[in-house]
């Protein structure tokens, strides 16, 4: 049942030669005549941080581990609601300013499963996909950390020092 | 919940280091440096050889003393031991690969 549902999940971490995310791909792979809802998340690069000009945004990966915790991300959606099909897609590589990062789609029978899912899929990539982005300024560059990665981290700490990073799963075997 | 090391891969590697146990045979570990922890150490990747029986936070304190400005992360970063989030209690076994994940930025 488990790999039936991840046929339905489509996961790609683009290589930084992939241009821009082709949006229309990722919509229509979550299309389906079961689903009365579509709901999408787009991340973009903006212009500033903290009064700085922000030129662009470098993305890398541990890609092998990035695209293991999106399949289980998308199997821990499906342990949560009732969904259809669910498509992430994360760029690599320079990222401009108003460009797209990182695409969510999720669909669903109800529109109120569609977007808790497409929601949690990218509070799940910000706190616990292995990607990185490095912030240009023009005089400038700085990783960037993200705090709910930071947030999740120091939870785990308190209740365990041994304790993992991973949340626990609900749908995976 | 912790993951042992060496996982599923179906290899007599973890057998074999489980027999030789009592004879103390080295382990091999890749270890991968990202982002943050690549600029500090300066390499991608390196290889530790470590004592059988060691834990990814055994190979953390080796790393400290083999780079030790990764100590500038060392309280924020996790690890990672074959492509899953592992505690530094986890035990290795030979030819796992071993991740520095200092604080992604993803999305």
């Amino acid at each position: 049942m488990a790999s039936a549902a991840a046929e339905m999940d489509l996961v790609d971490i683009l290589d930084a030669s992939s241009g821009p995310i082709d949006i229309a791909r990722y919509v229509d792979f979550v299309r389906d005549p079961a689903a009365s809802a579509i709901a999408t998340f787009e991340g973009t690069t903006r212009d500033t941080f903290e009064g700085k000009l922000v030129e662009e945004l470098r993305y890398e990966a541990y890609v092998p581990m990035a695209a293991r915790r999106l399949a289980a991300i998308c199997a821990e959606a499906r342990g949560s609601w009732p969904l259809l099909r669910l498509a992430v897609a994360h760029r690599l590589g320079t990222v401009g300013v108003g460009e797209a990062s990182v695409f969510v789609a999720a669909s669903a029978v109800h529109r109120a499963e569609a977007m808790e899912a497409c929601r949690y899929l990218i509070d799940e990539v910000k706190a616990s996909v292995p990607i990185w982005k490095k912030e240009v300024y023009e005089n400038g560059e700085v990783w960037k950390e993200n705090k709910e990665f930071l947030e999740r981290r120091a939870a785990h700490h308190e209740m365990d020092p041994a304790h993992e990073l991973k949340e626990t799963s609900n749908g995976e075997d | 919940m912790e993951i042992a090391g060496g996982l599923n891969d179906g290899t007599g590697e973890m057998n074999e280091s489980k027999v030789e146990k009592s004879a103390g045979q080295d382990i091999k570990i890749k270890v991968l440096f990202f982002a943050r922890a690549r600029d500090l150490t300066g390499v991608s990747e390196t290889s530790l050889e470590m004592p059988d029986g060691s834990t990814a936070g055994d190979c953390m304190r080796n790393l400290l003393v083999k780079f030790p400005s990764l100590q500038e992360i060392y309280n924020s970063m996790v690890l990672a031991i074959n492509e899953e989030y592992a505690a530094e209690s986890t035990l290795l076994t030979s030819k796992d690969e071993l991740a520095i994940i200092p604080p992604i930025s993803g999305g």
